[in-house]
């Protein structure tokens, strides 16, 4: 039998029917999460069409994007302040009980981050398909699953037939070799992957995140590396499962149990790609040369290790732009320029290692005069995690909020927003133009840069504060 | 959806690169509820200033630029899976989108609207960007592009796609129609 990879294996299950010239494949959904941004206009399709949905047991549903994390708008009595806002989340509310989906809803113990919550409770699994009305899908590749955000349309054709219209992606093999060094983590790696592929550079394919290095990250930074293959036009990324998937998923609620377990695990093992499988393309990384990353521009292949110097590109006009945006020069060290606000979140880095890792350098310590920090954790359960090991106090003692958990400031839709020409360190995933609000200047980076630059209140290398 | 056979028009230019999801549609428009609307809020933070007044520079908002062909510089939406993005460039009246690329779920969410996404040679792009408010025909059927020299520039276009966007068929239909494939499926893997 010819060799295959991860992607093929998972893929060839889940063919309803394979692609022709003419049509495309037909793909079985394992797992469809729902959020209330890009789920309303497939349930109006729906109503519209008089359908049901087909599955609701494999389908799940939070709320995360525009929902508040001030404590009192989520448990007390004070409303959610953008009424268009709490009218999604009432829709969503409606829309579940209606179609009869599971809602973790706003004061739901495991409510969260839709990407943090999945594997989490144990959800996303192997071998799975799991889509979502959302890019950083790709997040769940991290178990060895096919997952990739979709279009609100798609939302509607999985919410009634469990399928999706599908063309085979071509594949891509991202080898990484060497160990990481001391204050260099998943999010440096990931940052200097895009950097070296470009923003467009994995459009049309999936990635394999394969090698040693990534063979001894844990399951955290799995999800970090794979969280971002969308930032390189990748819509999915996966990492091969083995005995690190395996423990991380033992006991979780939703993952199976007794019986069922050993038969998944012996189907899980069946899934790495095959020695000799060919991908369309391959990729060397040398994990030893990552420094701490940050960008310095608007889209997150601008990116450069933190000791270095804004390059510059003569004859480039949206470079330029970018630069101009930004407020930076062309040949300026990127350290010590000053930060207002550091974010320590999102689907990239809200979850319990990531609070841990920012929290070895806040400890004792406190942010700089003048600047805001905001933490908001990935998930409810993340937080009262974070909170049973005394991180809440580290962060509050340093200086910084302590939220209740969702997306919060990366794309700013719950009124969490930078201000206007305001720097922003940030632990998310995109440094679009306005993503954090109007005018906001965000500056992509690891939870222990982020720390570092809180403390400094200047863009500052964390290694020199370990 | 109606058939999409051709289309003539002339072309508007925004000649950045990787202009992303967030430009196009910024996410604090994105608690709406329906698919109509967003027009009034495409490219919202580049089109007007912090007074909320226009801005000359901005191509959208040259008194010259008219037309339902919109002409991006390479890597054209990529970003978020916001189908708000197409919503937002149909609802302000474009029907097409040329670019040297485009994003993939940016390009899935379009074929499912209407909106044609037409990937070109750098060359052509270039052309096209040095050339705005020329007027161009895009055939679905052939899936060309002719240029006002005559020239006849072919892009992709998926079959499947080409075929609903000449029918005027949506996918789901295609899809409810293969239940009992599905269920069989589903008897299989049980």
């Amino acid at each position: 039998m010819t060799p295959r990879t991860l992607f093929d294996k998972v893929w060839q299950r889940h063919e309803v029917s394979p692609e022709s010239a003419s049509a495309p494949a037909v793909l079985y959904v394992d797992l469809h999460l729902l959020h209330e941004v890009t789920s309303p206009q497939a349930f109006q399709v729906l109503r519209e069409r008089g359908l049901a949905v087909r599955c609701p047991e494999r389908t799940l549903a939070t709320m995360d994007h525009s929902t508040p994390t001030h404590t009192e708008q989520v448990f007390g009595g004070t409303p959610i302040t953008i009424d268009s806002a709490a009218r999604q989340v009432a829709q969503l509310e409606r829309n579940c009980a209606q179609f009869n989906i599971e809602l973790l809803a706003l004061r739901h113990a495991q409510r969260g981050i839709v990407h943090v919550i999945g594997p989490e409770l144990g959800l996303s699994q192997p071998g799975q398909t799991i889509v979502c009305g959302d890019s950083h899908t790709s997040t769940h590749g991290a178990l060895g699953a096919l997952a990739f955000g979709i279009g609100s349309t798609e939302v509607g054709h999985v919410l009634a037939t469990q399928c999706l219209l599908q063309r085979k992606p071509r594949t891509l093999a991202i080898e990484v070799a060497g160990e990481l060094d001391r204050g260099v983590g998943a999010k440096d790696l990931i940052l200097s992957i895009i950097g070296r592929l470009g923003v467009a550079g994995g459009t049309g394919h999936v990635i394999e995140y394969r090698g040693e290095t990534i063979r001894a990250l844990d399951m955290d930074e799995r999800m970090t590396v794979c969280n971002m293959s969308i930032e390189a036009g990748a819509r999915a990324g996966m990492i091969a499962p083995d005995e690190t998937t395996f423990a991380y998923l033992a006991g979780r609620p939703r993952a199976p149990a007794g019986a069922a377990w050993e038969r998944a695990l012996a189907s899980w093992r069946a899934l790495p790609s095959d020695q000799g499988a060919l991908f369309d393309r391959e990729v060397f990384i040398d994990a030893t040369a990552v420094a701490p990353m940050i960008t310095y521009g608007t889209n997150p292949g601008m990116v450069i290790p933190i000791d270095g110097h804004i390059p510059a590109r003569s004859g480039d006009a949206a470079f330029d732009r970018a630069l101009a945006y930004m407020g930076l020069n062309a040949g300026e060290a990127i350290k010590d320029q000053k930060v207002n606000v550091v974010f320590l979140g999102s689907c990239t880095n809200a979850r319990l290692s990531d609070l841990r890792s920012a929290a070895t350098l806040l400890r004792g310590r406190h942010i700089a005069k003048g600047l805001t920090m905001l933490v908001v954790p990935g998930s409810q359960q993340v937080k009262r995690a974070a909170e049973a090991e005394g991180l809440d106090r580290v962060f509050l003692e340093a200086g910084a909020e302590w939220r209740e958990s969702g997306c919060s400031m990366c794309l700013g839709m719950n009124g969490d927003m930078v201000g206007r020409g305001q720097y922003c360190v940030s632990t998310s995933n995109r440094n679009f133009e306005g993503r954090q609000g109007v005018g906001a200047r965000t500056l992509l980076a690891s939870p222990l840069t982020a720390a570092a630059c809180a403390v400094r209140g200047c863009i500052t290398d964390p290694r020199e504060l370990m | 959806m109606q058939p999409f056979t051709s289309l003539t028009s002339r072309t508007v230019v925004l000649p950045s690169t990787n202009i992303d999801t967030d430009q196009i549609i910024p996410a604090r428009f994105l608690t709406t509820t329906t698919r109509h609307g967003l027009g009034a809020h495409l490219f919202e933070d580049r089109r007007y200033d912090e007074h909320h007044a226009l801005r000359a520079d901005f191509p959208l908002n040259q008194p010259q630029a008219s037309g339902r062909i919109l002409v991006a510089g390479r890597n054209f939406g990529c970003g978020s899976s916001r189908e708000h993005a197409p919503w937002a460039l149909i609802d302000y009246g474009f029907r097409a989108v040329i670019s040297s690329e485009i994003a993939d779920i940016f390009s899935n969410n379009s074929l499912k609207n209407g909106l044609l996404p037409v990937v070109v040679d750098e060359t052509t792009n270039d052309w096209l960007i040095a050339h705005p408010g020329v007027e161009l025909t895009l055939d679905v059927a052939s899936a060309t592009l002719s240029l006002p020299d005559g020239a006849i520039v072919h892009f992709p276009l998926e079959p499947f796609a080409r075929h609903c966007l000449l029918e005027g068929l949506d996918e789901l239909g295609f899809l409810l129609a293969r239940r009992a494939q599905i269920d069989a499926y589903e008897r299989h893997r049980a």
